[in-house]
């Protein structure tokens, strides 16, 4: 484990998504040598989503390396690179491109320290974004976090602010675990503030995005902002809801969770993810077991449709939570529908 | 023929011998129940692993098979912490936790066997990447197979090393088996090396069961590694002995072949190299051969004595999992 300097500087500035993401890799590239980057159209193009751009000028061709369309093979790549003392970054472009590289990932990566009975490590970190809302359609637009939440060996993170993606980014790189790294596509341009200077936040820490006394809302990546939201329309409705994101998925800090369940004795999960199999599930049945007895309400899950995702724009949107979805979900929890 | 010294056809001699002694008495401790699990030997293919590892310097990586205790030896590991591996014994290589299929000696630069056929070429690739980003002079041996060879991640990633110019050797054990699909049923292009020159790499084809061969030619491949002129792919033409693991007996592998590849059996050969080319005397072979039995008899008896992990160990290294 690294050593966290859990301090935050005061002084803030505002910026985008991307802009605190690329900050992280650039401070964490300049810190260590071993850091480098490969992924498709990161170098020169510096990445379709911007987040690598500027990378290429001042760290070389030898550190941020543009890759051919072949994910199983540049992330195995970087899985060996890792097994060596690297630290590679890959940038996997959409999720969806992941199950390529199921195998370096689940069967290589996440299984290394222990097939090698502790000896080996792989500290690789794998960026991508998932998500849907750009009408990208079915291939282009899952939630699959579940998919590496399964698998143990692996970390799991899925920053949705500016300033959790800046502090997590230097996290994961530092960790000697592989991380798998969710962005969402929706996010980038989304603006935020992020702390002057050096600071990092360790991975399982939920932190409450908004406090409040009624009901618990648990969300995470592109869902946090949309409960932000339904807790602006519930407040003004005179409820107030708390807003805790985990963060990380894995570890997850589900001390925090329960501690926000057992004060507001309810709680609604929301994730963008299709429902069956969902992180949502398993946070449910944590929440159950340990703060049943505290319960005033069936735990609520608001969720993804159980569908690939629809290139129409109104269907799409149709399969994602939407704000008036998760106030129904807490009024429901109150009994007041 | 290239001038051998005694001792180093003595040094690929006790190799070959070890090899082969380990699985047999590995199938004699399967029989036993004392291994468990699934057991692939090498034996028949204990030439390449040999020759391509006396190629090497201790630097260097390697990458495995499931196949892959010959590799494990060539590479000069601890016999007593192998065969601790395979019976599972907090004393193996992995704490007992990986077994045969997993095997890995980190500490001599072999990064592990795999279960995945295939996939650990990227892995070797990245090693080589890896080496090459640090500037270290360290180059990464891939062993594969036929099967690997039609495997999607076997192109994609000999791709990489040659567009990268990696300092990687991938050798093709053709033993001409996946599992039980002869290569002709697998591929229309048997001659595997061939895969490599589409790809714009420095290819070729050799017998594998010739360990001065096999040497000579990974010997070449690792200088031009070193040189910094990119990857060498190796296909190395054997058979196994067996069928695919201890428990198949391999009644698909026609007779005619089998005696073919036993009369030209890599560790006979490397025998009568030691013999005629090193001027060694029956006795001094026996001698070899002896301290072999006696190294694999320790061996064995330091497994059978040593602990298996206790479930707190074990409880305590998945923390955080």
């Amino acid at each position: 484990m690294v050593a966290i300097a859990t301090e935050i500087p005061t002084a803030c500035r505002v910026m985008m998504y991307r802009e605190a993401l690329n900050e992280a890799l650039r401070e964490e590239m300049r810190r260590d040598p071993k850091v480098f980057l490969l992924g498709e159209g990161i170098a020169q193009r510096g990445g379709s989503y911007k987040v690598t751009e500027g990378l290429l000028e001042e760290f070389g061709p030898e550190r941020v390396l543009d890759t051919p369309i072949a994910e199983a093979s540049f992330t195995g790549a970087a899985v060996g690179a890792a097994m060596t003392g690297m630290r590679p970054v890959v940038e996997i472009l959409f999720i969806d491109f992941a199950l390529l590289a199921m195998d370096p990932i689940v069967n290589q990566a996440a299984k290394y320290h222990l097939m090698t009975g502790g000896v080996g490590r792989v500290p690789l970190v794998v960026r991508t974004q998932g998500g849907a809302g750009g009408c990208l359609a079915a291939q282009h637009s899952q939630s699959l976090e579940a998919l590496f939440y399964h698998i143990p060996g692996l970390k799991l993170a899925m920053p949705s602010t500016p300033k959790d993606a800046k502090g997590l980014l230097k996290t994961a790189i530092r960790l000697d675990d592989p991380v798998i790294f969710i962005e969402h596509k929706s996010l980038y341009m989304s603006k935020g503030e992020v702390p002057e200077g050096e600071y990092l936040i360790e991975f399982g820490q939920a932190e409450v995005k908004r406090p409040g006394r009624d009901a618990t809302v648990i969300a995470w990546s592109a869902m946090v902002p949309k409960c932000m939201s339904a807790a602006e329309k519930l407040s003004a409705e005179g409820i107030e809801v708390e807003v805790v994101d985990p963060r990380t998925l894995v570890p997850l800090d589900a001390e925090r969770l329960i501690q926000s369940v057992r004060k507001t004795r309810r709680a609604i999960i929301v994730q963008e993810a299709v429902r069956r199999g969902g992180v949502a599930s398993d946070i449910a049945s944590i929440i159950q077991h340990e703060a049943f007895d505290y319960l005033d309400a069936p735990v609520e899950i608001i969720a993804g449709r159980v569908t690939p995702i629809p290139f129409t724009l109104t269907l799409e949107q149709a399969c994602m939570p939407q704000e008036d979805d998760i106030v129904a979900a807490v009024k429901r929890t109150l009994g007041r529908e | 023929m290239a001038n051998y010294s005694k001792d180093f056809l003595a040094q690929l001699y006790r190799t070959l011998y070890t090899i082969r002694a380990f699985e047999a008495q590995g199938v004699r401790l399967y029989r036993q129940g004392l291994i468990r699990g699934y057991f692939h030997p090498y034996t028949g293919q204990e030439a390449i692993a040999t020759g391509v590892c006396a190629a090497l310097a201790d630097r260097d990586y390697v990458l495995s098979t499931h196949r892959g205790h010959g590799h494990c030896i060539a590479r000069g590991a601890d016999l007593q912490r192998m065969v601790a591996e395979l019976l599972g014994r907090r004393t193996g290589y992995c704490r007992g936790l990986g077994g045969s299929m997993h095997i890995a000696d980190l500490s001599k630069g072999n990064l592990g066997a795999n279960g995945i056929v295939g996939a650990n070429v990227p892995l070797g690739v990245g090693a080589a990447l890896g080496a090459k980003l640090r500037g270290e002079d360290r180059v990464s041996v891939v062993f594969t197979s036929d099967g690997g060879a039609n495997n999607g991640v076997f192109f994609e990633a000999l791709n990489l090393a040659a567009v990268w110019s990696l300092p990687a050797l991938i050798v093709i054990e053709n033993n001409q088996y996946a599992v039980s699909t002869p290569i002709h049923e697998a591929t229309r292009e048997t001659d595997l090396y061939k895969r490599g020159i589409g790809l714009g790499v420095e290819s070729r084809q050799i017998n594998g069961n010739d360990v001065l061969e096999v040497y000579e030619h990974a010997r070449e491949a690792v200088a031009r590694c070193r040189e910094g002129r990119g990857p060498v792919l190796l296909e190395a033409v054997t058979y196994r002995h067996g069928g695919h693991h201890v428990n198949d007996p391999g009644l698909y592998m026609p007779k005619d072949r089998i005696e073919y590849y036993r009369a030209n059996d890599p560790v006979t050969i490397g025998r009568d190299y030691l013999a005629d080319l090193g001027g060694a005397t029956d006795e001094e072979i026996r001698s070899i051969e002896a301290a072999v039995e006696r190294e694999l008899e320790n061996a064995v008896a330091f497994a059978k004595n040593s602990p298996v992990l206790s479930t707190g160990e074990f409880l305590a290294l998945i923390e955080g999992y």
